[in-house]
C-alpha cells in the first residue's frame, strides 16, 4: 500500500516535469518553422503563425535550455494557466508605460497575439519593434514572430522579427546593464517590470516570514515546550547554521550581530532553490539568475568590508611577517582576492542552480530528440523510457544541491566575515 | 569552431574540477578514517574547499558558454 502511494506520487511527478518541459521544447521549434515558413508563405502563414502543429523542425536542446531558464513577463503554469504580470517600461523621448502582460494575450509559448503601445511579448519577454511603419498606440493584432541568424559586430546573432500584415519589423530586446559581456547592453527602452522571478522571490520571501513568524510567536508563548509543527522543522537548521556555521566561523562573542544575515541568507537561497523545483509551479529559476546572485554577492561584499577591522586591511595591503620585496607582489594578490570572493560566490550558486535545471530540460529533452522532434513515436516511447528515470534521478539530486548551495554560500559568507572581523591580539605572531 | 572549442575547455575545467573535488574528499575521507572524532570539523573544510574548486570550475565553464 505504501509502496503503491508512493509509485503514483512518482509518476505524478514524472509526468509533471515531462508535460512541463514539453511546453517549453516548442517554444523553438516555432520560431524555426516560422523562419523557414516566411519567405515565401506570408499570407499562407499568417494566420496560423503562432501553432506549429502539422510541421516539425529540428529540435534544438541548446536553445530550449536557455528559454526555459530565462526569465519572463508572463507567469506561465504548464501552457494552460498564464498569470498576467504587471509592465513597467520607459522608452526614452516616449515615457513610461503602464499595463497589464495581458494586453499581449500570450498564447502557446508565451507569444503575445498582440501588440500594445509598439511593445510585444515574445517567448514570454516583452520587446520593443523600432522600425517606423508600426503601430505605436494601442493593441493591434500581429500575425506572428520569426528569428534570423544576422551578424553584429562580426558575432553571430539571432535577429528577432514580428510579422504584421505581411511585413516584418525589427524587435529590439530590453537594455540589460552588462555591457554586451552577454550579449546585451542599451537599446531603445527600459524594463523594470515586476517579472517572473520577482514575483516568485516576493511569494517566498511572504512566505518564509509568515512561517518564521509562527515560530517565533510558539518561541515566545511555550518557551519551555518541545517545538512542534512548523518550528520542529525549522529549530534543526536554525541551530545546525548556527552551530555549525556562524559559531565556528565567526566566534562565539560577536557572531550573534551576523546571524539574522546569515539565516536570512540562508533560507532566502533555499526557498527559492526549493520552489524553482516544484513541478507545475512554473519552475522558476531565480537563485540561477546571475542579477540575483549579483545583489546577493554584494551585500556579503559590503558586510564584509565595512565590518572588517585594522588587521584585515594589514592583511590585504601589507601582509606581516614576509619579506618587504614580497609585500606588494602579495597586496595584488589579496585586492584581486577581495573581488574575486563575492564573484566566485555570485556563479557559483547561479552556476550550479542553472545546470540543474539545464539537465533536466536536456534530459525530457531526450524524447524530442529519439523522436526527431515528434515525428517518431517509437524514438519518442525510448526516449520516454530513458528521459523519466534520468530526469528522477536529476532532481533528487537537485534536492541535495538546493541544501548544499545554500549552505555553502552561507558557510562562505559567514568565513569570509570571520575572516574580516578577526583581531590578532599577537599580531606578529602569525599571519 | 569556436564553439566547439569552447566546449572542449568546459570539458578541461570539469576535468580539473573532478581531479580537485575528488582529492579534497578522498583525502577528507582518509582524515575522517584516521581521526573519526574530528569528522565534523573535516567535513565543513572539506565542503568549502570543494566550494572553492568548484567556483574556479564554473568560472571557466560560465565563460566557455558565453564565448560564441
Amino acid at each position: 500500500m505504501k509502496y503503491t502511494f508512493l509509485f503514483i506520487i512518482l509518476f505524478v511527478f514524472s509526468y509533471a516535469k515531462s508535460a512541463y518541459a514539453q511546453e517549453h521544447s516548442m517554444g523553438k521549434d516555432s520560431a524555426v518553422n516560422q523562419q523557414a515558413a516566411t519567405p515565401h508563405s506570408d499570407e499562407a502563414h499568417g494566420s496560423e503563425a503562432h501553432g506549429s502543429e502539422g510541421e516539425h523542425a529540428i529540435y534544438d536542446p541548446a536553445a530550449t535550455a536557455i528559454h526555459h531558464i530565462s526569465d519572463a513577463n508572463v507567469y506561465t503554469i504548464l501552457d494552460f494557466v498564464r498569470i498576467p504580470l504587471p509592465m513597467m517600461l520607459y522608452t526614452s523621448g516616449k515615457g513610461w508605460d503602464f499595463f497589464s502582460s495581458g494586453r499581449f494575450h500570450p498564447g502557446h509559448h508565451d507569444d503575445g497575439h498582440t501588440s500594445y503601445n509598439g511593445y510585444v511579448l515574445h517567448q514570454g519577454s516583452v520587446h520593443r519593434v523600432v522600425e517606423p511603419g508600426f503601430p505605436t498606440e494601442g493593441e493591434t493584432e500581429i500575425d506572428g514572430f520569426s528569428t534570423k541568424l544576422e551578424e553584429k559586430d562580426g558575432k553571430p546573432f539571432d535577429a528577432k522579427y514580428v510579422l504584421f500584415q505581411g511585413k516584418e519589423y525589427r524587435l529590439d530586446a530590453r537594455s540589460t546593464l552588462d555591457g554586451g559581456v552577454l550579449g546585451g547592453g542599451i537599446t531603445s527602452f527600459y524594463d523594470f517590470s515586476p517579472t517572473k522571478n520577482v514575483i516568485s522571490m516576493i511569494l517566498v520571501s511572504l512566505f518564509l516570514f509568515w512561517i518564521m513568524r509562527r515560530s517565533a510567536k510558539a518561541y515566545k508563548e511555550n518557551p519551555n515546550k518541545a517545538p512542534k509543527g512548523m518550528q520542529g522543522l525549522l529549530e534543526p537548521v536554525f541551530t545546525f547554521i548556527r552551530d555549525e556555521v556562524a559559531i565556528p566561523f565567526i566566534g562565539k562573542e560577536k557572531y550573534t550581530r551576523y546571524l539574522s544575515l546569515l539565516m536570512s541568507i540562508f533560507f532566502f537561497i533555499l526557498g527559492l532553490n526549493l520552489f524553482g523545483q516544484i513541478p507545475f509551479l512554473g519552475g522558476t529559476n531565480v537563485t540561477g539568475n546571475l542579477a540575483v546572485t549579483m545583489v546577493l554577492a554584494l551585500i556579503v561584499f559590503f558586510v564584509v568590508n565595512i565590518n572588517g577591522k585594522k588587521d584585515y586591511w594589514q592583511h590585504i595591503f601589507w601582509m606581516p611577517n614576509v619579506p618587504v620585496l614580497v609585500k606588494p607582489l602579495l597586496a595584488a594578490v589579496e585586492i584581486m582576492g577581495l573581488f574575486i570572493k563575492p564573484l566566485t560566490l555570485m556563479l557559483r550558486l547561479a552556476g550550479n542552480i542553472s545546470a540543474g535545471h539545464i539537465a533536466i530540460v536536456s534530459f525530457i529533452g531526450l524524447i524530442f530528440i529519439f523522436g526527431e522532434a515528434g515525428t517518431s513515436m517509437g524514438g519518442s516511447l525510448i526516449g520516454t523510457v530513458m528521459a523519466i528515470p534520468l530526469t528522477l534521478f536529476m532532481m533528487s539530486i537537485e534536492l541535495i544541491v538546493a541544501f548544499v548551495q545554500a549552505f555553502v554560500f552561507t558557510l562562505l559568507t559567514a568565513s569570509y566575515i570571520g575572516a574580516a572581523i578577526e583581531e590578532h591580539h599577537h599580531a606578529e605572531g602569525h599571519h | 569552431m569556436t564553439g566547439t572549442l569552447a566546449a572542449v575547455g568546459a570539458g578541461l575545467a570539469v576535468i580539473g574540477a573532478g581531479i580537485g573535488i575528488g582529492m579534497v574528499g578522498g583525502k577528507a575521507m582518509e582524515a575522517i578514517a584516521r581521526q573519526p572524532e574530528a569528522s565534523g570539523d573535516i567535513r565543513g573544510g572539506m565542503i568549502l574547499m570543494a566550494a572553492f574548486v568548484e567556483g574556479a570550475a564554473l568560472i571557466a565553464i560560465l565563460l566557455s558558454i558565453f564565448v560564441k
